[in-house]
């Protein structure tokens, strides 16, 4: 009798349990002392854990940017590792507060999954990978080509839109992993690997030969990758917009991690705003006045980040390319803080 | 005064309170009710608490989004299938291609169960510890390393295609898998199918006339030659007056793959072998048991029939072992179909890789899908068990228990 009663009063408890208050995601942080980050299994230049199990990438710097201006240390992060499986499940149920995950932003996940797109850190495209021996030239002329892509992601139905509308046949191999979907790319299961351009270039890094593989020219896909936040609590959803807004501004501005405290003494109100001394932009997020510097010192400006991630400072060696300014020939824009 | 016994009272309240609430009276049946009623409402309150939290965070829900485009390939599909086909057909490729994957697994696991099992009570000591080795290491490591291990180390090692090995030209076996000749149905396979039909239905009619022969009058027929001359000449006459049923359809190596045929895919090899490999190991301990538990006495009495030892397992002991063997057989039947989700480990489409994974991630309903998948397993594993338990009950009849 004593079991039953237990197990009924579990069972209540689960069916009554209230929704958790999405409004207050904010406190919750502040009271776990820990922002709770959603990150990829291993992508570099994304989110990587090195030997040490110390988390770098553009994405885990977003993450640790929010932390910052929120607890002031960028370390007060914990790092979820996730597939692309259960990524937005366990961002659904509250396990994660902020996905940073090289997201593809589309339509039907800003509104069927409950969770908002809070802004573009990367703007990706698709793309293909062949062994160099196979003297292909160019994604037309993988006619009947092995193509060997992970489950569940917006690269499967771009895949398979790709083929069709080029009327050429093709086997798809689909791997829940992306560690297995490689492991068979390289073993020659297939003759061609497809995932986002930046991924393209990362995963052949940690193949055993990088010079046998090239990536083909075409890019079928727009792939802009971003954070996402839950539906529901406004505030945290301007949180994570805005910092990511203010890396861009500050690249913009001039400001870097090392000359942010020489900046803060400058006597131009664009930079006195930005960066706390005029104004309270920061109290309207519900943060503090040097929200921005908090930032610049934990992870630097965007360009900063790009470079030692992905960019010049890296192994990747992507070229800014779509991810530079507006005014120096991409896209990445952000609004002004005033 | 005639006095002869009285027809008992009707009593009818009393019959009404037993059928109700048993030896409890009517307490009994409150209880009864109020316990249904509470499991009710709580069932009901997590269903409507569930439904507004999704509303609240405008998660979709509801089974509407199996209407829509699914956007996706899928590498094997046993119907028709392409990536403008709704989520709906997705779900039933993948529930095809996961019973395909338990049928072949069933099959062979079962041949290699008993065949180790009867290799493991054999007298020759080298075939027993060879078979208990087999038991012992398939047993105790991890389904998904042997998975991973058959798919890796076995098809890594094979050829790529353009190297493939081939049988006379016809067969081609690469890493992308095994590819044989589609048979293509000519003129005469309608004829043809007739006849075989036509020898099975003899065969079956041959079978139960000699088992009555043997029964009723102790006559044994052999009709194993008559059948085998059935099955193969009808068909063949009907083949020379009608015309070949059948021609082939044969690979050729294109650019990257074959074109034409039909093609195993090694995903599709690897998980049936290490399933087959890995339940037929635990099938061969129950079968085993099974067979120990028939008394010695048995063995020893065939043997003094003056039958062999083959002949005794065969007619005698593993008949009386079907009891003991036939429950936890089942288990394991269930056992390699729950097993075959782990398909997802190597990228075959299995339902739970395409519907559960694939379409789950791409609509985000998470409960819906989970909800539909766990609802088809316990469907396949019901139907399976029921069809053990009617072959459970018709060796039980036979044998007069």
């Amino acid at each position: 009798m004593k079991r039953v009663s237990f197990v009924l009063a579990l069972a209540l408890a689960a069916g009554f349990s209230a929704q958790s208050a999405t409004a207050q995601t904010l406190k919750t942080i502040k009271d776990r002392g820990m922002v709770a980050c959603g990150v990829s299994q291993g992508l570099p230049g994304f989110s990587v854990p090195d030997d040490k199990g110390n988390w770098t990438g553009i994405d885990v710097d977003v993450c640790r940017a929010v932390a910052a201006v929120i607890f002031n240390d960028p370390t007060k992060v914990k790092f979820v590792s996730l597939s692309a499986k259960d990524r937005f499940t366990a961002l659904q149920s509250g396990e994660i507060d902020l996905l940073s995950r090289n997201t593809t932003w589309t339509l039907s996940r800003d509104t069927t999954l409950g969770a908002n797109f809070t802004g573009v850190t990367y703007y990706d495209g698709q793309g293909f990978m062949v062994r160099k021996s196979l003297k292909v030239n160019s994604a037309l002329e993988l006619n009947s080509a092995s193509v060997c892509v992970q489950t569940g992601t917006t690269t499967e139905q771009n895949l398979a839109d790709f083929f069709k509308s080029n009327n050429m046949k093709y086997e798809v191999v689909a791997f829940a992993g992306a560690d297995e979907t490689v492991k068979a790319y390289e073993s020659g299961r297939c003759d061609a690997f497809t995932t986002d351009a930046s991924g393209l270039y990362a995963y052949r890094l940690k193949m055993t030969n990088p010079a046998d593989h090239v990536v083909l020219p075409e890019i079928i896909s727009k792939e802009p990758l971003g954070p996402m936040v839950r539906h529901g609590d406004d505030q945290w959803f301007d949180i994570v917009k805005w910092v990511l807004f203010a890396m861009v501004d500050a690249e913009e501005l001039g400001i870097t991690q090392r000359n942010v405290d020489e900046m803060a003494k400058s006597d131009k109100p664009e930079l006195k705003r930005v960066l706390g001394t005029d104004g309270n932009f920061g109290e309207q997020l519900g943060l503090t006045k040097d929200w921005v510097i908090r930032i610049l010192k934990a992870v630097g400006n965007y360009g900063e980040s790009f470079d030692r991630n992905v960019g010049a400072g890296s192994p990747l060696g992507i070229a800014r390319g779509l991810n530079a300014l507006w005014n120096k020939g991409g896209i990445q824009y952000a609004p002004p803080i005033r | 005064m005639t006095t002869g016994p009285r027809p008992p009272p009707r009593q009818l309240v009393a019959k009404l309170r037993r059928a109700l609430g048993g030896g409890a009276g009517w307490n009994g049946f409150f209880l009864q009710v109020l316990f249904v009623v509470l499991l009710a409402w709580i069932a009901y309150e997590v269903v409507a608490n569930v439904r507004s939290n999704l509303e609240t965070q405008r998660i979709a829900a509801g089974f509407g989004f199996l209407a829509n485009n699914a956007g996706f390939d899928v590498n094997q599909s046993l119907i028709p299938y392409s990536q403008s086909d709704t989520y709906a057909r997705v779900f039933v490729v993948g529930l095809l291609n996961t019973l395909l994957v338990a049928i072949i697994g069933i099959f062979f696991a079962t041949v290699i169960g008993f065949l180790v099992a009867l290799g493991r009570l054999s007298p020759n000591w080298l075939l027993a510890r060879i078979s208990g080795g087999y038991v012992e290491l398939l047993r105790n490591i991890p389904l998904l390393f042997q998975i991973l291990f058959w798919y890796l180390a076995v098809l890594g090692a094979l050829p790529p295609p353009r190297q493939s090995i081939s049988l006379l030209g016809t067969i081609f076996l690469s890493n992308r898998g095994l590819v044989v000749p589609t048979p293509v149905p000519q003129a005469g396979s309608e004829a043809v199918g007739i006849a075989l039909l036509v020898a099975i239905a003899a065969s079956l009619l041959l079978r139960f006339y000699a088992r009555r022969q043997l029964f009723q009058s102790g006559r044994l027929i052999t009709i194993w030659p008559y059948v085998v001359a059935m099955l193969i000449g009808l068909p063949l006459i009907a083949a020379l007056i009608f015309g070949a049923p059948v021609s082939f359809e044969i690979p050729q190596l294109k650019g990257f793959n074959f074109a034409g045929g039909s093609r195993i895919i090694p995903e599709l090899v690897a998980l049936t072998l290490a399933l087959s490999t890995y339940t037929g190991s635990f099938i061969a301990e129950v079968v085993r048991s099974g067979i120990l538990a028939v008394h010695t006495g048995q063995m020893e009495a065939g043997s003094s029939l003056g039958l062999t030892r083959g002949a005794t397992l065969r007619l005698i002991v593993v008949p009386q072992a079907m009891r003991v063997i036939l429950p936890p057989l089942t288990n394991q039947y269930l056992n390699l179909t729950k097993n075959s989700s782990l398909a997802v480990a190597i990228g075959y489409p299995d339902l739970v890789s395409v519907f559960a994974g694939t379409s789950l991630n791409q609509t985000g309903q998470a409960i819906e899908i989970i909800g539909i998948t766990m609802g088809v397993y316990l469907l396949i594993s019901l139907v399976t068990s029921a069809i053990m338990s009617f072959y459970n009950w018709r060796i039980g009849r036979s044998m007069g228990a």
